[in-house]
């Protein structure tokens, strides 16, 4: 007994079989790059989203310690915020002389973007610091341990986020803008702006919630 | 490397976004007021502490979706669909990880039997 494709193929059995993706494609370097990069940036969403989800259960247990209400400067993050948002558009602007082809004009801007970026990494510092002077450490309230784990986590990508742009920077001045290294702008273009983004969750959630709380 | 110098030019323009100084201008300007604003609102307090809460987690997703919008390069089309593909699981698995934690440790913290020996630990949900 045949099953039904069966005798359809023994009807076109005489004539050869025909795969439709035979050939095989070009694959020049670094072409999937960008949707490997931005496959990497989600799953580093699913990091914060981990820690985010942390701090959702713990935010509230301060065994008996400080709540944010006590501990948060808005005045501060506001102005954290601000450096991180300057940091954004002075990328965009090192990617727009990326495609007017300036190279002097692209390090310039991602060296502006590195200041901005090494004064949120400052200011954030001073915060930390701040907190562990008065007693407020990760180790006193599993609040202020998801706290310190998130906020720390993306100051930590912040981090690496300049010293790539310092590397990048080296490699402009080394080979100029070469296929890879626009390759390289972008890439660390989207991991900056991702940071962004993943902060505007971090002072909405964290620090005006915990506020409001 | 090609034997098609056609086809190997094709390939070697790399797919990227094309920014615009319009882009970045108008994410920038959005951004700011995006983020004036719930800071305003939670620092002078004008409105009730749950409107306020409401209102600036709207302005955080609007925010987000700017900043993908404009400085991302976020389109439907981008890399063939596959960005905005791995997007929309990505969103899916946090929703899901966000609200089942949530739910989860909720229902575990409010049905969990009240401990007299550490008076400490019952801090957390009421305040005397």
């Amino acid at each position: 007994m045949s099953v039904p494709t069966m005798t359809a193929n023994a009807l076109t059995a005489d004539e050869p079989v025909q795969f439709y993706d035979l050939d095989e494609h070009a694959h020049p370097e670094g072409h999937s790059t960008m949707l490997g990069f931005w496959i990497y940036l989600m799953s580093d969403c699913l990091i914060f989203a981990i820690l985010f989800a942390c701090y959702a259960v713990l935010g509230g247990s301060y065994a008996a310690g400080p709540s944010p209400k006590d501990l948060f400067d808005l005045k501060l993050i506001a102005l954290n915020t601000a450096m991180l948002l300057f940091s954004s558009i002075t990328y965009g602007f090192a990617v727009l002389q990326m495609q007017q082809g300036k190279v002097k004009g692209v390090q310039l801007w991602l060296a502006v973007t590195a200041l901005f970026g090494l004064a949120f990494l400052g200011i954030e510092l001073y915060e930390f610091h701040h907190l562990i002077e008065i007693g407020a450490g990760p180790q006193r309230s599993a609040f202020l341990s998801s706290f310190f784990t998130l906020v720390g986590t993306h100051g930590l990508h912040v981090t690496f986020g300049i010293v790539w742009l310092v590397t990048l920077m080296f490699q402009l001045s080394k080979h100029g803008l070469i296929a890879a290294n626009k390759r390289r702008v972008m890439c660390l273009s989207m991991f900056w702006h991702f940071l962004d983004v993943v902060w505007i969750g971090v002072f909405t959630f964290v620090y005006l919630m915990g506020v409001l709380r | 490397m090609s034997a098609d110098p056609h086809a190997a030019h094709d390939h070697n323009e790399i797919e990227m976004p094309h920014a615009s100084m319009r882009d970045y201008v108008v994410g920038f300007v959005l951004s700011v007021i995006l983020t004036a604003i719930p800071f305003w609102l939670v620092m002078t307090m004008p409105l009730s502490a749950g409107a306020t809460g409401a209102i600036i987690m709207g302005f955080a997703v609007v925010q987000i979706v700017v900043h993908m919008v404009f400085f991302l390069h976020m389109t439907p089309k981008a890399e063939g669909g596959w960005s905005l593909t791995s997007l929309v699981f990505t969103i899916i698995v946090v929703v899901i990880m966000l609200a089942g934690s949530l739910w989860v440790m909720h229902h575990l913290n409010t049905n969990m039997m009240p401990m007299p020996h550490e008076p400490t630990s019952q801090v957390t949900g009421q305040v005397p």
